[in-house]
């Protein structure tokens, strides 16, 4: 099972802050479980539009495109940082 | 080792400052930084952060300025939740033997907090509209210049 979390911008657009996701097959990194919830549903084509505009972290760390993922991993995505 | 901490309410720059001479005659200079939220036309700005996240990642920045320049002190403080213009968001203060380390450290922290910390700006303005801060090309920018 892997935790996903949405913030910001993609949490409004995914309409939701968390889900849990059984590992979907063949999703193996960070670019290929962008490319699962973007074909998932609307909300996910919505969220995802852009991918220049969203970033990832894989177990609070942030992550690549090319960031294995796998069982058990929690999974962040949002917009570019803006604190400070 | 640095203080870090993610809050919800207000810090006191003058307590933290104190805290981080206190029983010290080896720090020279103290560099600091407080971020204000800015505009009268907002009603208020709210930070959204990954709170599992986010304390991990300022302790990394605060390492990092700790490695570069041998700071004998360091805080970083961020806020988070709904804040009201005028009000305070960071404080970060680097302690060194000499200006020179001390000053770089904090344009090196508040330059990587803005690219490299998990919060999100939603600004709110008077008539209840909300907008996120799109993230500003010219903080990677500065945020570059210190390498990786």
């Amino acid at each position: 099972m892997l935790k996903l979390l949405y913030f910001a911008s993609l949490r409004e657009r995914m309409g939701r802050s968390e889900e849990d996701l059984a590992l979907p097959e063949g999703v193996a990194t960070v670019q290929d479980l962008i490319g699962w919830l973007t074909r998932r549903d609307q909300a996910g084509a919505a969220a995802f539009a852009r991918p220049e505009l969203v970033r990832a972290a894989r177990n609070q760390e942030f992550a690549a495109p090319a960031t294995p993922v796998q069982d058990g991993d929690e999974v962040a995505f949002f917009p570019p940082v803006t604190g400070g | 080792m640095a203080t870090v901490r993610v809050q919800r309410d207000p810090f006191d720059t003058g307590a933290e400052l104190a805290r981080l001479i206190a029983g010290r005659t080896d720090i020279g200079g103290i560099g600091a930084f407080v971020g204000v939220v800015r505009g009268a036309e907002l009603a208020a700005l709210t930070l959204e952060h990954y709170p599992a996240m986010t304390e991990r990642a300022l302790a990394a920045i605060a390492a990092e300025a700790e490695a570069r320049w041998q700071l004998l002190g360091c805080t970083v403080i961020h806020r988070y939740g709904r804040l009201a213009p005028g009000e305070p968001i960071v404080l970060v203060l680097a302690a060194s033997a000499h200006r020179e380390p001390a000053l770089a450290a904090t344009a090196f922290l508040i330059d990587w907090l803005k690219t490299k910390a998990p919060f999100w700006k939603q600004e709110e303005a008077q008539n209840g509209t909300r907008n996120w801060v799109e993230a500003r090309q010219e903080d990677d920018v500065a945020a570059a210049r210190w390498g990786n």
